[in-house]
This record gives C-alpha cells, structure tokens and sequence, in this order.
C-alpha cells in the first residue's frame, strides 16, 4: 500500500486554479523530491498533504486514511516556513509540548532525549527567544522528529540551514529512512536533496510535469528535470 | 434566464407598489388616534418582517454553502444579507420617522428600536469582515459562520432587551398601538409585504449578478497577473 | 482523558508564555486602569447616582480591556507559524478553542480581580455579601466574553485590519451576557438581594454561555482549516 496516494487533485483560489488534476502514489519507505519553480504549486500541495487546507476536488489518502484524521496526524509530521515552535517557551517546555499534543507515553524524556540527539541539551532551559538561528532550526527538526512519524512532509528543509545543521538534518532523514519511514520534501537545494531521494515530481504551473525514480542524471546534472521536463 | 427573473419580478413588484402607494394614500381612511402618520406603517412592517425572515434565510444559505463548498450560495447570502440590510435600515428610519411625529423624539431605547440597531451593527461588522478578505472560498466559510453567530445572536438580544425594558420602561414605540386595525386597514399591510418581498427578491438577483461579474474579473486579473 | 490533557497542555502553554512576556496583562490592567480613571472625569465618583452606573462602568472597563487580551490569542500563535504546527498535530480545533479560552479565561479574570480594588477605591463601594455573589456573576459574565473572544480572534487571525475587526465583530455581539452581568453587578453593588425579577438575568448569562460555547465548538475547525 502506498504511504500518500494522490488522486485527481485540484485546488482553487477562487477561480484561480492552483493545483490541476494532481495524481500519484508515494510509496512507503521511499524518499519523494519535490520540485518546481516559485509559484508551481509545492507549498500549496504539501500544505494539503499536512491537512492543512483542503482541496477543491479530489481525494487524498495518508496512510490509508484522510489527512485530517487524528491517527493520521498523529503519524505524521510536517516542517512548514516557519519553525513552529514558541518563543517565550525554553526548548525543553517546547518540545515536551508537542509531545503532549502527540500523546506520547513520556513526553519529558522524549524531549530530553532529542534535545541530545540535536545538539541543544545545554541550552534545554534557555527560551527560545534567545537562540541563535541555528539553534532554531535544530529545535525545528527535533520538534519534527519526535514523535517518531512515519510519514515526514518537509517544506524546503535546507533552505537557510548552516552546513552542520544540514548535515544533521540528512542524518536524521537516512535514519527514518532506513527505518522504513517515509518522506515528502519540496526544495530549491537540489544537490541535498536529490542525494536522499529515491523518487522525484516536478510540478510546473500547478500541473504535475514528471513522476518517476530518481537517476543519477538528476543527481550528476541537478537542472536535469528542469531543462526537460520544465518550462524554458 | 436570469435577466428574465429580474424583469418580471420588478414589474411585479412596481406594478404592486403602485397599486398600494394609491390604496395607501387615497383609499385608506386617517388612522383613529394616530393621524396621517400612522401610513408610516405599511412600509415600516413589511420592511420589518421581511429583513428580518431574510437574515435567516441567509444564514441557511451559509449553511448550504458550509455543506455544498458551491460559491453560489455564499453569493446569494451575501445578497440576501445586503437587501436585509437596507430594509432594516429602512425599518429604522421609518420607525424614527414615526416616532419623531408621534412623541416628538427622534430616538428611544425601547426594545424594538434598540434590536434593530444591533442587528445593524453585527451585519455591518459582517460586511466589514468581507471586505477584508479576498480569497472567496475562505470568505465564504467565515461569513456563513459569522451569520449563523449573528442569527443567533438576534434572537438571543432581542429577548434580552425586552426584559431589559420590563425592568426599566421606557417611551414604547408601538406603532400598532390598541387592539389591532380595523379589517379594511389590514388588507394593504399584507399586499405590501408582498411587494417588498418581490422587491427584494428582484434587489436579490440582480446583487448575486453584479457578484458572478465581479468574481469573474478578480479571477481574470489574478489569472493575468500569475504570468 | 486525552482530550483533557491536550486542552489543559493548550492551555497552560498560553498561560506559561504569558505569565513569563506579561505583554497582554500589563497592557490589559494598564488600559482598565485608565478607563476607571476616565470615567472618573466623566462622572462624579461620589454621587449617589454613580452607584447605579457603578455595575455599567465595571462591565465596560471589562470589556474593553479584554479585547487586548483576545486580539492577541490566536495572533500570537502566527509567529514562527505555531498555529500550521498545531493544526498539523492530532489537537482537534475543539481541543485548541477550549484551551485557549480556558487562558483567556484565567487572564482575564486576574486583569479584572486587579482592577476590582481600584474600582472600590474610586468608586466607594461598600461590599457586604454580596462580593461572592459578584465574583459569580464575574465568572459567568467573563467567559461568555472569552468564549465569543477567542472564536472571533480564530477568525479575524489572517485578516487585515485584524486589531479593528475583532472589537467591532465581538461588541455586538457581546451585548446580551453583557446587560445580564451590568445588570447583576448594579443590583450587587447597590447592596440589594438579587431578587426574583433579576433572576433572569443569570439565566440569560448561563443560557449565553452554554449555547455561544457550543456554538463555538461546532464551528471553530471550520474557521481554522475549511
């Protein structure tokens, strides 16, 4: 059974259409490499993904189930834009939060643990408005990690990492990966995200322009995809 | 087809206007206490009693847009709402009209009075709310909730300030006055209701027409404006 | 009991990031304080007749200051993009709505316990027993308040001119539970029994609460995702 199966899948904005008939399957296990121009339509199609918003027509399956399903949500987990975690809250309290939210059995010693695992447990007490912006992001991923999803949405991951935390970052994503978890990821940094990625989908004007395996053309010559499958 | 509905409806209710404006003025007798004024009535009833049906009309129009996602109905509320509107507006007015003449104040808080002011104030707030969203689905989605809280809301404040005014009374502005009218009095007050409620329908199409236009453009130059 | 502790974790996160920024209640109190002040010019403290407008006064000093508290509920959730994170975890908008209004709730209540004193001072009320049956009323009055608050704050937070939207939407539509609490409060703080025509009063508040809560919970996921 496929992890995600999209099927015919439009979204409008008013009579705008910014998704057009969107259909395919993302296996469980595999690693999906979203990828399109600005204004393509990724952000928009993954912010469906994560339950977010709904689409206009078509029907979308995670896991087996609707994207707004409790089971579902709880199964996956979804890094947008922003970093999603609160400001006036110590890293600690953040992360045990969202372990809260997720029903974990232990929320606190979760959170101790992957505030290790990212490299902030001396600074689990400190605010998070005091953090550096690599601390952020590392929080970000931690957050993202902790409740152990089995599906991962990430919306450009990469962008504004520094290359330690890039570096974490792939780490973490072979690990899931290697566990027999999925991911879905959008991205303007090719290079990285190829090299994880055992599938590909172009997007281009709202309509889907490439579905496949990722080669290693794509990963020798990353505009590949863009050159044929793109608009000039 | 739409054109056509218009028409008719207009004509219809022109037609029967007319004919009340002449039963109203030349054929109805002065009212016993009250004078000349009194014809205020004819207009100040029906304005009443149809804006208010039509609130909730419009709400259930939210309601089946909550259900159906088809825009359509969020245009008819939408419409049905601003003629409600206006009528209310009309209410008021002619209700201070009536009462300016009659105890020779423009304004008092009597519970009538004072319901309909809210109500204009919420469906001011609900257009507001309109204005300052630009994407139509999620417009549509907010204001039918907003309408259903408003409707609600209505009901709710209109008990309230009754017994508000229980407690504390005030000048009443009963137009109806005694007992109730005189039986060739009544007849004109229902064929006016009738005729505002084509009027209003009539306001009604051609409002979710100006809409579908407008729509249209928006989606034009949001079309235009992604390349 | 998972659908508790997810309310009360919603809630106690608003609460602990309040209680540690204080941004809403410093404003809030702040704001309250002034209007009492204001009022205070406006009319003559000491007469007699402030004692029948005593109850309207407190009650819009209530109002006012709770719309700073309930403008920012959901608008602080837009930083770093908290409210995409928790509509993507399992919390129901029910849960969420729930938990914030429980913050609101509580903040506003401490907002308006510190501005009683004052009110006092002003004002020269003379509590007797009536002071429990006041904070009844408080109670009843302030969440009805925070209940349509928080709701309206759910789906002014993306729009433009939010900080305006939400006391022209919420005000209107506040005016029932508000005429029951001012009336209440006028009896309470004249010294007077509440007696039996006054009853209907803390029907109309219990009555307002219970269908406006519902009402809220039925429709908030539709305001929040669609």
């Amino acid at each position: 059974m496929s992890a995600v199966a999209i099927q015919g899948v439009w979204k409008y904005f008013g009579d705008y259409p910014a998704l057009k008939d969107i259909s395919f399957d993302v296996e469980a296990g595999s690693c999906l490499a979203l990828l399109g121009r600005n204004g393509a339509g990724k952000t928009t199609l993954l912010r469906i993904l994560a339950g977010l918003s709904r689409s206009s027509k078509g029907e979308i399956t995670i896991l087996g189930k609707d994207a707004r399903a409790e089971d579902t949500r709880r199964a996956v987990s979804v890094l947008g834009h922003g970093i999603g975690v609160y400001e006036e809250l110590s890293a600690f309290e953040n992360l045990r939060l969202f372990g809260r939210l997720y029903g974990l059995e232990n929320p606190s010693q979760i959170a101790v643990e992957w505030l290790e695992r990212t490299g902030l447990g001396r600074v689990r007490d400190g605010l998070v408005r005091e953090f550096s912006r690599g601390m952020r992001q590392r929080l970000a991923v931690a957050r993202a990690f902790l409740h152990n999803p089995s599906l991962l949405i990430l919306d450009e991951p990469f962008t504004a990492l520094d290359d330690r935390a890039i570096k974490m970052l792939q780490d973490l994503l072979r690990a899931a990966l290697a566990d027999g978890r999925t991911v879905i990821m959008s991205t303007h940094q090719l290079r990285e995200a190829l090299e994880l990625a055992t599938d590909v989908a172009l997007i281009n004007r709202g309509k889907l322009a490439f579905r496949g395996p990722r080669t290693q053309e794509m990963l020798e010559d990353p505009t590949w995809l863009y050159r044929h499958y793109g608009e000039a | 087809m739409r054109t056509k509905l218009i028409i008719l409806f207009s004509v219809l209710a022109g037609g029967l206007l007319a004919w009340n404006l002449h039963t109203i003025f030349l054929k109805v007798p002065d009212e016993a206490s009250q004078g000349a004024i009194f014809r205020v009535f004819y207009f100040h009833f029906p304005a009443a009693v149809t804006s208010f049906s039509c609130f909730f009309v419009a709400m259930f129009s939210g309601l089946i847009y909550l259900r159906t996602r088809n825009l359509r109905y969020d245009a008819a509320a939408a419409a049905i709402n601003e003629v409600a509107f206006t009528f209310a507006l009309i209410t008021l007015i002619t209700g201070m009209i009536w009462g300016r003449i009659i105890w020779g104040i423009w304004w008092a808080w009597d519970p009538r009075i004072t319901s309909y002011f809210i109500c204009l104030l919420m469906y001011f707030g609900y257009f507001m709310m309109r204005r300052a969203i630009d994407e139509p689905h999620r417009r549509a989605r907010l204001s039918a909730v907003l309408a259903v809280l408003a409707s609600v809301d209505i009901v709710i404040v209109w008990k309230s300030i009754e017994w508000f005014r229980t407690q504390h009374p005030g000048p009443v502005l009963e137009i109806r006055g005694g007992g109730g009218m005189a039986p060739g009095m009544e007849a004109p007050l229902f064929w006016n209701v009738l005729a505002f409620l084509m009027l209003e329908t009539a306001l009604i199409l051609v409002r979710m027409r100006q809409q579908s236009i407008q729509s249209e453009i928006e989606s034009l130059r949001r079309y235009a404006h992604a390349f | 009991m998972s659908f508790l502790s997810r309310t009360l974790a919603v809630a106690s996160k608003d609460l602990r990031s309040e209680i540690r920024s204080k941004e809403s209640i410093n404003a809030s109190v702040a704001f309250a304080l002034v209007i009492l002040l204001l009022f205070s010019f406006a009319f003559d403290p000491t007469s007699d007749q402030v004692r029948e407008i005593a109850g309207g006064l407190l009650w819009l000093v209530f109002a006012f200051a709770g719309t700073l508290i309930l403008n920012r509920s959901f608008a602080r959730e837009l930083v770093n993009d908290c409210l995409d994170a928790l509509l993507a975890s399992p919390v129901s908008g029910a849960q969420l709505f729930l938990g914030k209004t429980i913050a609101n709730f509580v903040i506003l209540m401490v907002v308006e316990l510190l501005s009683m004193p004052v009110f006092t001072i002003f004002y020269n009320v003379h509590w007797t027993q009536s002071i429990w049956l006041l904070f009844v009323v408080m109670l009843l009055g302030t969440w009805g308040l925070t209940v349509i608050g928080t709701l309206f704050s759910a789906m002014t937070v993306n729009l433009r001119l939010r900080e305006l939207m939400l006391p022209m939407l919420v005000y209107p539509m506040m005016i029932p539970a508000l005429m029951g609490a001012i009336q209440l409060s006028t009896v309470l703080v004249a010294g007077d029994p509440v007696g039996a025509d006054n009853q209907i009063w803390f029907r109309l508040l219990v009555a307002f609460d219970v269908i406006f809560t519902l009402l809220s919970l039925a429709f908030v996921e539709t305001v929040l995702v669609g």
